[in-house]
């Protein structure tokens, strides 16, 4: 069948073929980088436009309709402004740090590409702590936030910083717990395992309650976790001008946004691997004809569907919710969050010992 | 001539004080302050120890601009102060005028006036809302409420040729009759109103996060509200009665069915709540009066030049945001001596420091959304 895994094994034997092997492999590195640069730079656009898109139609208006058909070169239209803009960098800022922040967050955002499988055995690297390996990677992007905060020497920018830092920090644990049901009820940290054992039904299905509280957790926590509305108290317009990105202009602003955009694309494909499926089409049971009918679906089309719609849905609380306060924000995790998800653990733990999920 | 100012810089140690203490600058140009104001916040982390209103950027001198025009010609500038509500000052003006003048008002000006100021009131009052709402973080309510409120300025434009500083109350009345579409007009924003008011429940005020930003923040007591000199919806949150609608009734409002909105808790969602029901009451004057227009001039005679006698003028009226006064000293000519306007916004700004401390950054913006100001009111 034709397909994205069969264009890359195609790609691997041509490669084998006239290459000895060591430079096939470093010319497939190079090839993977390049795809998930372009990855990156189309999803930027689509996610952008597609914001911009759902804000528009949820405010009873029309939004972006002007450049190309639909507005689809809108965000071209943008970035071409951004990259022509001067990027300033503040006198009074700590200029390296300044300067290599939005950098980081590119570099964190491009590193949780990795284990994401974005159909049936198409994935830039199946190792075998896939799971945990995006939870502490994510941790990262808080650093870049601090660094940007602190160096920009805006007492507006420190602020957002601090917010952000107290924000990310707590929410990774309500989201790590809610990863954990899965990783119990599958026994792997292995992405394509945690895909495979959901061969006969998502675990949204099969999981029964503990995995319904930890799906909603899991996406309340990773809204907190990118600074989504309505936990941008690290932007926190209204407040804090533009929060910890206030100084930022140009490119190294655009790349801020574009990590942003891209972090919630990574929380959301990993919110489908775990709970929906990844690119595992809508089957219920084994072997029957509704299964093979939804097999003929292309498995990318599944993956993507999925976590579009978790992104349509968090676009959708963006523009629906007021933002929380500091207090209330950190009162929900520790107070809510945190022992809610730890009893849930404890529920889907038995569940597993006592095989009482399909 | 060019003035340089010095410019103070301040390198990295001392972004923050010895006692952890420091000040941040809300303004002249920021997101949350709907205009030109200057708060200077003093701030131990997220707290806030200390909040200082500065004023004067917008400040166009509107008072002593006043005192050059003629009697006709001042009303206009008055759009200017509050332009949300700019039906309200103008109306204000023309009460001033006309007690100098001892003019009898015909019936169906009166009524004209009456709904145009609910109409205002309604308006300013959705607008309030979206921002509110957009400094609480939530962008769509904004544009909910403009939805509404555009129909509104789309009725004044028709009939006023201007849909936000209208200068459409005249000394004697009003500037020209009503447009054959007015009623009709009217009838269906009601109609719309009616059918899109339980949207704002829904979206905002049933919130749970709303509710939480609101509530007991900013507690205003009924004794700070009076001392401070709030009128309007600030002080009714407190339940403070000071509708002069209804304490002393202008035009017809004492032949008026409507509620004085109050409400009893003092903080930023009792304010909210003020405001959500005025609407609900404005409607209903509205409601009452649209039908019911009187035949007849809507403007009575007046002499070309207007000369007020010597004395002193003094007339209220509830605008949107509270008390609006309007205090001529006439030496007789055709120009005003002196002219004082006392503003609702300055009186409500100057609780803000009150209210605010010891609360987090975030309820500053929500309790500046609850006082309604409009900037170039408190500066004229």
């Amino acid at each position: 069948m034709w397909s994205l895994s069969h264009i890359a094994n195609e790609i691997h034997r041509w490669l084998n073929d006239l290459f000895n092997p060591t430079w096939a492999l470093i010319i497939e590195m190079v090839m993977a980088g390049v795809a998930v640069i372009g990855l990156f730079a189309v999803l930027g656009l689509v996610l952008v436009l597609m914001e911009r898109r759902v804000a528009a139609w949820i405010q009873i208006r029309l939004g972006p309709n002007r450049v190309g058909p639909f507005g689809l070169m809108q965000s071209m239209a943008d970035t071409l402004k951004l990259i022509v803009k001067e990027g300033l960098t503040p006198d009074g800022a700590d200029k390296v740090m300044f300067n290599i922040a939005p950098f980081i967050a590119m570099i964190v955002a491009m590193l949780l590409m990795a284990p994401i499988a974005f159909a049936k055995d198409f994935q830039l690297w199946d190792l075998n702590i896939g799971v945990l390996f995006v939870t502490a990677v994510s941790s990262l992007m808080v650093v870049s936030i601090l660094m940007a905060g602190w160096s920009s020497n805006n007492k507006y920018s420190l602020m957002g910083a601090m917010r952000s830092g107290a924000q990310i920090v707590s929410y990774e644990l309500s989201a790590g717990l809610s990863i954990m049901t899965i990783i119990v009820l599958t026994g792997s940290l292995q992405v394509s395992d945690i895909i495979h054992a959901q061969n006969n039904g998502w675990w949204i299905f099969k999981g029964h309650f503990p995995v319904w509280v930890a799906f909603v957790i899991y996406i309340i926590a990773v809204t907190a976790e990118t600074n989504r509305a309505p936990f941008d108290l690290a932007e926190a317009e209204s407040e804090l001008t533009a929060g910890f990105h206030t100084e930022y202009s140009g490119m190294k602003f655009a790349l801020f946004f574009l990590a942003e955009y891209i972090n919630v694309f990574i929380v959301c494909a990993i919110g489908a691997t775990l709970f929906l499926g990844g690119w595992m089409p809508l089957h219920f049971g084994t072997d029957n004809a509704f299964n093979q009918a939804m097999d003929w679906i292309p498995s990318s089309v599944w993956f993507f569907g999925k976590t579009f719609f978790l992104i349509f849905l968090i676009m959708w609380f963006r523009w629906t919710f007021p933002r929380l306060r500091i207090d209330q924000l950190l009162n929900l995790e520790w107070k809510y969050l945190l022992p809610i998800s730890m009893i849930n653990l404890l529920l889907a733990t038995a569940m597993a010992i006592l095989g009482w999920h399909f | 001539m060019y003035r340089q100012t010095e410019i103070v810089q301040e390198k990295s140690p001392g972004i923050v004080g010895e006692s952890g203490e420091f000040t941040i600058n809300v303004g002249p140009q920021h997101p949350a302050t709907h205009g030109v104001l200057h708060l200077v916040i003093t701030l131990s982390g997220e707290t806030i120890l200390k909040v200082e209103p500065h004023l004067g950027y917008i400040h166009r001198s509107i008072e002593k601009m006043c005192e050059s025009l003629t009697y006709r010609q001042f009303i206009y500038v008055t759009s200017r102060m509050d332009y949300l509500s700019a039906h309200i000052n103008n109306h204000a003006c023309a009460l001033a005028v006309e007690k100098g003048l001892q003019l009898e008002i015909p019936p169906r000006a009166q009524v004209i006036r009456v709904l145009m100021d609910e109409l205002t009131r309604v308006a300013s009052h959705e607008l309030w809302w979206g921002a509110m709402a957009m400094d609480l973080g939530a962008f769509t309510p904004f544009f909910h409420a403009f939805r509404e409120r555009e129909s509104i300025n789309d009725i004044m434009e028709e009939t006023c040729g201007a849909r936000l500083t209208m200068n459409y109350m005249v000394p004697g009345g009003v500037m020209q009759d009503i447009h054959p579409n007015f009623q009709r007009r009217v009838k269906e924003f009601l109609k719309l109103y009616k059918q899109k008011i339980h949207e704002y429940d829904e979206l905002v005020t049933g919130n749970i996060i709303f509710q939480n930003r609101m509530k007991n923040i900013g507690i205003l007591s009924p004794e700070d509200a009076v001392s401070y000199g709030c009128t309007g919806p600030t002080a009714r949150g407190s339940a403070v009665s000071c509708d002069i609608r209804k304490i002393y009734p202008y035009e017809i409002y004492d032949k008026l069915e409507f509620d004085e909105v109050l409400e009893e808790g003092g903080d930023s969602f009792a304010r909210y709540m003020v405001r959500i029901r005025e609407m609900q009451q404005s409607i209903r004057i509205i409601e009452q009066l649209i039908d019911n227009i009187p035949e007849g001039e809507f403007q009575a005679k007046t002499k070309a030049v207007l000369k007020l006698p010597k004395g002193e003028f003094y007339t209220r009226v509830e605008t949107a945001r509270g008390e609006l006064g309007v205090y001529i000293v006439s030496e007789g000519g055709t120009t005003p001596y002196r002219i004082k306007f006392r503003s609702p916004g300055f009186s409500n700004l100057s609780v803000l420091d009150h209210i605010a401390r010891g609360s987090k950054i975030g309820d500053l913006v929500a309790m500046m959304g609850t006082l309604d100001l409009v900037i170039p009111d408190i500066d004229r």
